[in-house]
């Protein structure tokens, strides 16, 4: 999450205070993201830096210290709100990791394995959606964040889904023998995203 | 107080070497006011279960009770008018009659029961518009979106004195928000006193429930501790 363009895009809309960024930031997030007032005003004086906002206030980090937005800022804006942000998988993901190993282990039993995250992915899902289930109906801010993370989890389990569902199928075609094939640790291609 | 309870139920079709386990001793108890997700990939039992729960099919063995009523001990008479009076069913496919209205549709199960048509239809209109569907109650099912449609169906199911809503992926046709809306009135209908049990693969729709059961192989496997306040959620974001 950038603070940086969040606090760009707030003065755009005109010039402003710090205290007031740091509340404003919190209400259009759904209140999710806390700010505290030190990130406000060390994120100002680097935009400043930057030339990308400007003050008018005699030099001290006061409240009375009002920014405005650049030109430079604005576009600066403008072409971040179109970048794409990074989402290649990242190198190693903790749960794949954790699957993969439970799948190799001896005496581990891979699919409670699966178990066991499915239903605390579930769970956090249950507490995102009381959220949403409570919020005004025209908190469409929190609508959106609290959607935006019910989506990555839900892709997270449609994953120890089909995960579960394959080693399934592998065990049944091994047969009736304990011993199931070892599944070979994967090579990715660089191209998607592995990173070293 | 449970409405609701599963004991040690097993289904078997077939028998031999072709003989399958759709459901191996599963218990499940639903409480009036409790929304409970069934969740499980295909083939894991889930669509046998709410039949059982709804009578629509008799366990092979083990019991079921609705309402404190020991269904094995009913005769199909009295089966079927348990399950007109006190069970609601929502399927993925609606399930309305084409050829009557959206009030026709709901007040249908009502005037089966024997009610005169003018209390049923009073009622089906009523609840129509708890459901925001006042405006569509004289439409056909083929006039109406299928949000709308879909929205009827839980009418139909929640029409008169039931305790028991049973659906079986009741948005899984619909597009995110409609399908939102739509779980939105099954937690409320819930919470309104009615015990539900929903069965789904879709982690987004059994996000809902109060309680998430999970089904492998027709055995429940484990299911998902109470959630905490919501606000807990907030709070352990912000010490991050």
């Amino acid at each position: 999450m950038s603070v940086r363009h969040s606090l760009l895009a707030l003065l755009s809309e005109g010039p402003k205070y710090g205290l007031q960024l740091r509340q404003e930031f919190e209400a259009r997030t759904g209140e999710v993201w806390p700010l505290n007032v030190g990130q406000v005003y060390t994120t100002l004086q680097r935009l400043e830096r930057d030339g990308l906002v400007a003050s008018d206030g005699d030099g001290d980090d006061g409240p009375q210290r009002n920014f405005r937005i650049t030109t430079d800022g604005e576009d600066e804006l403008a072409a971040w709100l179109r970048t794409p942000p990074d989402l290649s998988s990242p190198p190693r993901d903790e749960l794949v990791i954790k699957v993969l190993i439970a799948a190799r282990l001896p005496g581990v039993d891979v699919r409670e394995v699966v178990q066991v995250h499915r239903r605390h992915l579930v769970e956090l899902m249950q507490q995102w959606t009381r959220i949403k289930d409570l919020a005004a109906n025209d908190d469409v801010a929190l609508a959106l964040v609290v959607d935006a993370e019910l989506f990555r989890l839900d892709g997270v389990i449609r994953w120890l889904d089909t995960a579960d569902g394959r080693l399934k199928r592998a065990k049944a075609d091994a047969g009736v023998s304990t011993a199931a094939p070892l599944p070979k640790m994967p090579k990715l291609p660089r191209r998607v995203g592995v990173r070293r | 107080m449970t409405v609701l309870d599963l004991q040690q139920v097993s289904k078997r079709y077939g028998d031999g070497p072709g003989e399958v386990h759709a459901l191996r001793d599963v218990s499940l108890s639903v409480d009036a006011g409790e929304l409970v997700a069934v969740m499980g990939p295909s083939g894991s039992g889930k669509s046998t279960l709410l039949t059982i729960a709804g009578s629509l099919e008799e366990p092979t063995s083990g019991e079921v009770l609705v309402d404190g009523r020991l269904l094995s001990a009913l005769s199909a008479n009295d089966r079927a008018r348990l399950r007109r009076r006190s069970v609601g069913f929502v399927f993925q496919d609606f399930n309305l009659l084409a050829g009557l209205t959206a009030e026709e549709n709901v007040s249908l199960p009502l005037e089966l029961d024997g009610r005169p048509l003018k209390s049923a239809r009073q009622l089906a209109r009523d609840v129509l518009e708890q459901l925001g569907l006042a405006d569509q109650a004289t439409r056909f099912p083929d006039e109406l979106s299928g949000g709308e449609r879909q929205r009827v169906a839980i009418a139909r199911a929640v029409v008169g004195d039931r305790h028991l809503l049973l659906a079986d992926e009741p948005s899984g046709a619909l597009d995110s928000v409609n399908a939102e809306a739509v779980m939105r009135l099954v937690r409320a209908a819930c919470h309104g006193g009615v015990a539900g049990v929903v069965v789904t693969h879709d982690a987004q729709l059994a996000s809902w429930a109060d309680r998430v059961v999970f089904l492998r192989d027709g055995r429940v496997v484990d299911q998902t501790a109470p959630p905490p306040p919501p606000e807990s959620l907030l709070i352990s974001d912000q010490a991050r």
